[in-house]
């Protein structure tokens, strides 16, 4: 069991690192340098700020002094905000970020799961067709239309929930973003879960504990919910990347002051090294989140775990 | 009033009935055997006695336990039939047993949830019943996923969920149909010795086991109750036609008309083969151990062995569609080399191969004229489109089937109709060695009974030589002209076909012989030869593969392996061939 | 399934036929008519945006770059991913281990900001969002051929070929491509609806197709833009898009479904 947890430790590692090279790579092969739209500088002020971001050393010059930095949890100045790092404006953003995507994972997992299963517990019948309605408008439904639909119906028209972030007080500015985020991770699991559940009460091991006389609530704690699970687990790692996107659309759409805000603004003004910062935290998150839903799986599925 | 009875059962899927108007009853105490073919409506019976039927399935009819009426009743009804009234045994114990939980964890659940017992006493219920059942070390076993467990040991915690209730019925549905002979021998024993007053119904395909465990029998024939009544005096005298032609299609090991030998030339000859896979990151499997075996013109030879003996990969190296470590094979004195690709169209011509899953074999995307006319495209392009049409038609009229299969699909046609396509693709080359591998496992009595006279009629026309592998010793007796018996990679013994059955000189053969149920109630069954099942091929035993199971091993078993050596007219590989009398 | 497929076909026949019938209506402003609410009798089906332009050709435009975007950019994940997963699962062994390694090491990137980032740091090019968003696809898709080519391998109807003496391609061609066709068909479909999201959330990041040409993505963005006077900007993009994708969605079940059982037969 440890072996597997470190073996797929060790997995890891190559795809950070292809991570970063190919995104520091697409950075600095960009057309242009980050300031080139300013207004035409002076040559030596434009030499000054050059040499002042080591923009006028090698590639792989360049290339060591940001890893050698990453190291070190240092991921450079940012190009736009002069007075912050890019390890600040992460350090502030992503506390935000984080809240809203766990509570969004939480609700997606509670409610999805549970409508999964009484979905398939129920198929072809009405609460099943329901259920799959929803879910398949869900997961058509992307979280850039859903936000601005739901603020113009909830906020703009009826005025039941704030529209916006700053300023309000108290936890109803989370209703509307954590449940734009969580809806169509919920139409997603939702599908999952029932595919999943028919799947194995469909098994003959569900019919031998039928046979043995055991009751339908018993047979699905005991025999069925735990198989029915593993595909739910590895579709946690898509899962956290969906919530991680959606969150960059969520927050600018309610003005959240999130790292998903700070990475469309980045994008937006060509700030590079946040940029760039970013992906690097996102997917150093995103692995290692994978790695811990890898390493759960094995946990959960006997037939893994020997190996 | 008996302890079970059903009345007027008719069960039907979307108006087709599966069960038509069946009426029978079961006493206490009392083995019933319920024979019939694939589709017969027998499993689909025993579902129904437990209620465990599908939604979607119409039952109608009466089915009254104890009193208490099955159909129409309450789940805490059904709940309380369920394992305490009537155990059942299903026949894929990888399949019936979770996977994802440890077997002593699946047992226990019954204890606790029927209120028979809690906490450790249950632990401890688990315990006996496994010591009962005979899992080595129980205290352990209760910790283990059944995936770590052997074939044979699953069906045991099968039985011992089924009778941890103390159920007055057990219903066993083809509970040893997956395991080899020798081990279905030791789980039928268990079952005789496990369930002293609980009343069996034994659900089957094997007039054998009939034969051997149960006293009354009822005989299914396509959704209808055909025949019952005692089962000596059905096999003396069978009331309906269909219990005739089962009983007429059921091989007997010890009928004494075995194909007399042949004495052609020498036409395929392995030497020395050795196979080997890489099992992931846990070792070398050693399929085939250094095989030396020839076929003769003309001939039938039999290749036997129970899972893992190594017989498919044999072939399969001969073959070329699995790599040989070492060894050689010389077919009409050119040696045979290489993967089947870069083989010579020629020599690929004359070996041809039937796989035991007859639709899985044929491309379900072609028509049947396309898959049988496609080896002509390869190996006569020069043939018109007519007249590959024609050899086609002449075929398949050649292994009995007609014009209008031409157009079908594979899985349009029956399994008795798809292997003969198989059959006729191979055949439509006019190849000079024909191997079958298990090629009638998958059919019923009936069936497979056409199938080997077509092979008959076919080798008798054309002089072909054939390789017939197969677990089933019964079949082998009846086709074969001498027999190659294989353990665990090893070849243990080869003999003509009547020798072999009558003067086994190897104790594993003498054991394969004695497990088979012999269809026929006058002779008892043996009481079951082998303990334990086919080891690890990733850690074969040293000296002789077969030494842990033999009842004969001395210490130079465990040393060295054993070289073959004629023995009568066996040729035998055992250290004690000589001394040992194995006649008893 | 054929409610879908009849409106997807419709979908298909406005985008190809509508912003030909009247092309300049698009780009045309009418400074009188901003922000006009859809009307019958105006001749404005849809309503005008910020710059009275008609909405309703605007949309016709939208649908017709969104469905051309994912469907060049199935056709590049197609393309890669059959041709990556047959090779995998046709040569298995190492080379299917290696290939297949550096398939898993790539589903655990989150692609989306790499496209993000590329279409950052290139001028927004039209032809970078078929090949950034194909090279997210075929993941799934070379997973899927491989596994189907990988089994098809083991089948006996196979080793059935290769004994006759059947040629390799030949196999290929004749034995293993058409049983994989199926699957193959079904995620197409089922990749089209993921292309037409990732363009739409380029669009609407306002990195994907630049104005006056426009998307249902970038439309959607204007709408948000204007939704608390002008909601039809929004809520009629919004509904095409959803509907589009619904269809695509519903589609790719019922195929799956379809050939599900005829598998099962």
């Amino acid at each position: 069991m440890l072996r597997y947890a470190l073996l797929r430790l060790l997995g890891a590692i190559p795809t950070l690192l292809l991570v970063i090279v190919l995104a520091f790579l697409m950075v600095h092969a960009a057309p242009g340098g980050p300031f080139d739209d300013e207004r035409v500088l002076p040559t030596d002020v434009a030499a000054n700020i050059q040499a002042a971001y080591h923009l006028d050393e090698s590639l792989p010059q360049q290339f060591f002094r940001y890893m050698s930095g990453l190291l070190r949890g240092d991921l450079g100045p940012s190009y736009r905000y002069r007075d912050y790092s890019v390890s600040e404006l992460i350090g502030r953003g992503f506390p935000i970020s984080l809240q809203l995507g766990a509570l969004a994972m939480a609700l997606a997992l509670i409610v999805g799961v549970s409508a999964g299963t009484l979905a398939a517990l129920r198929q072809n019948k009405l609460p099943d067709r329901i259920v799959m309605f929803f879910a398949m408008t869900g997961i058509s439904i992307p979280v850039f239309v859903i936000a601005p639909v739901l603020v113009l119906l909830f906020a703009v028209k009826l005025h039941w929930l704030p529209a916006g972030w700053s300023g309000v007080t108290g936890p109803a500015k989370f209703i509307l973003p954590v449940i734009t985020l969580a809806l169509p991770q919920i139409a997603y699991i939702a599908r999952l879960t029932r595919a999943s559940m028919i799947d194995i009460l469909g098994r003959d091991f569900i019919r031998t504990a039928r046979a043995q006389g055991l009751g339908t609530a018993t047979i699905i704690r005991v025999h069925a919910l735990k198989p029915a699970m593993l595909p739910v687990l590895s579709y946690m790692g898509p899962a956290i990347a969906a919530i991680v996107t959606g969150s960059v659309v969520v927050e600018e759409v309610f003005g959240i002051p999130g790292l998903g805000q700070f990475f469309v603004r980045g994008a937006g003004n060509r700030d590079y090294t946040l940029v760039l910062g970013i992906v690097i935290f996102y997917a150093t998150l995103i692995v290692s989140l994978n790695l811990v839903v890898d390493v759960l799986y094995g946990a959960l599925d006997p037939r893994v775990r020997r190996r | 009033m008996s302890f079970l009875e059903v009345n007027g059962l008719t069960i039907a899927y979307g108006g087709k009935r599966v069960v038509d108007d069946v009426s029978f009853a079961i006493d206490y105490s009392e083995s019933v055997g319920l024979v019939g073919e694939s589709g017969s409506g027998k499993s689909q019976t025993a579902l129904a006695l437990l209620g465990l039927l599908p939604e979607q399935a119409e039952v109608h009819g009466d089915i009254v336990v104890d009193g208490v009426s099955v159909i129409g009743a309450s789940a805490k009804q059904l709940s309380r039939i369920r394992a305490r009234r009537i155990g059942i045994v299903f026949q894929d114990s990888m399949q019936a047993l979770n996977p994802y939980l440890k077997i002593g964890k699946q047992i226990r659940q019954i204890l606790l949830w029927h209120d028979l017992a809690t906490g450790d006493d249950a632990d401890a219920r688990v315990i006996r019943m496994f010591e009962r059942v005979g899992l080595p070390d129980p205290e352990r076993q209760f910790q283990v996923y059944p995936h770590e467990l052997s074939g044979g040991m699953r069906q045991r915690v099968m039985l011992a969920a089924a009778l941890i209730a103390e159920p007055d019925l057990l219903i066993a549905d083809e509970p040893t149909t997956a395991l080899d002979v020798t081990v279905q021998a030791q789980i039928l024993e268990l079952l005789e010795e496990l369930r002293d007053n609980t009343a069996l119904l034994l659900i089957t395909h094997d007039l054998g086991i009939v034969a051997g465990h149960c006293e009354r029998m009822l005989v299914f024939e396509s959704g209808r109750l055909v025949d019952a009544g005692a089962t000596t005096s059905l096999f003396a005298s069978p009331g309906h036609a269909h219990t005739r032609a089962l009983l007429d299609a059921a091989p007997r090991i010890d009928s004494g008309n075995a194909p007399a030998p042949v004495n052609g030339r020498t036409i395929l000859c392995a030497e020395a083969v050795e196979v080997t896979y890489r099992d992931g990151e846990r070792g070398q499997l050693h399929a085939v151990n250094g095989v030396n075996l020839l076929l003769r013109e003309g001939e039938t030879l039999a290749v036997v062995g129970e899972s893992g003996s190594g017989k498919s990969s044999l072939v399969r190296a001969v073959l070329g569609l699995v790599p040989m470590i070492s060894g050689r094979v010389v077919y009409a004195g050119a040696s045979l080399e290489g993967p089947v690709q870069t083989r010579p169209v020629a020599q690929r011509r004359d070996l041809q191969l039937i796989f035991q899953d007859p639709v899985g074999a044929l491309n379900p995307q072609m028509r049947v004229q396309e898959i049988v006319g496609e080896p002509l495209l390869v190996h006569e392009p020069g043939l018109t489109s007519s007249a590959r049409l024609d050899r086609v038609r002449a075929i398949l009229v050649k292994v009995g089937l007609e014009d209008s299969h031409l157009r079908r699909y594979p899985h349009q046609l029956s399994g008795g109709q798809a292997q003969r396509i198989a059959i006729a693709r191979a055949l439509i080359l006019e190849p000079k060695v024909l191997i079958c591998d298990e090629a009638v496992a998958a059919l019923d009595g009936s069936v497979r009974e056409q199938v080997l006279a077509l092979l008959r009629q076919v080798q008798r026309e054309s002089g072909l030589s054939i390789i017939f592998i197969s677990h089933d010793l019964a079949v082998v007796r009846s086709i074969s002209h001498r027999v190659a018996v294989m353990y665990m990679g090893c070849l243990v013994e080869v003999a003509d076909n009547e020798q072999l059955f009558s003067q086994p000189r190897h104790p594993y053969t003498k054991a394969l012989i004695d497990a088979v149920p012999v269809p026929d109630p006058i002779v008892a069954p043996k009481k079951a030869a082998l303990r334990g099942e086919v080891g690890s091929l990733l850690h074969p035993p040293s000296g002789c593969v077969f030494h842990p199971r033999c009842d004969y091993a001395k210490d130079i078993c465990k040393k060295e392996q054993p070289e073959a050596m004629n023995v009568g007219g066996s040729r035998v590989a055992c250290h004690r061939a000589k001394e040992i009398d194995l006649t008893t | 399934m054929k409610v879908s497929a009849g409106i997807l076909l419709f979908f298909l026949v406005f985008a190809i036929v509508g912003p030909w019938l009247s092309p300049p209506e698009y780009l045309r402003t009418n400074f009188d008519l901003l922000l006009q609410a859809p009307t019958f009798s105006g001749g404005h089906f849809f309503g005008t945006d910020e710059l009275g332009r008609d909405l309703f050709a605007r949309t016709m435009l939208g649908i017709r770059t969104t469905l051309l975007v994912a469907m060049v950019a199935s056709l590049v994940s197609l393309v890669i991913g059959v041709s990556y997963g047959a090779v995998a699962g046709y040569c298995g062994g190492r080379i299917d281990a290696i290939m297949m390694r550096f398939v898993d090491t790539l589903y655990a990137l989150p692609f989306i900001f790499f496209v993000i980032l590329l279409m950052v740091a290139f001028e927004r090019n039209f032809l970078l969002i078929f090949v950034a968003i194909g090279a997210i696809n075929w993941l799934d898709m070379a997973r899927i051929v491989r596994g189907q080519t990988l089994s098809l391998r083991e089948r006996e109807f196979v080793d059935a070929a290769r004994l006759m003496g059947v040629s390799t391609p030949r196999i290929i061609f004749r034995h293993i491509a058409p049983n994989v066709l199926g699957i193959v068909v079904v995620y197409v479909t089922l990749t089209i609806p993921q292309a037409i999201l990732v363009e739409s959330f380029l669009s609407y990041l306002g990195l994907g197709v630049q104005e006056p040409h426009t998307s249902l993505g970038a439309l959607v963005d204007a709408g948000v833009n204007q939704m608390e006077g002008a909601s039809w900007m929004l809520l009629i993009p919004a509904t095409v898009l959803a509907l589009i994708l619904m269809c695509f969605n519903f589609l790719g079940d019922g195929l799956r479904d379809f050939f599900d059982a005829r598998r099962a037969t």
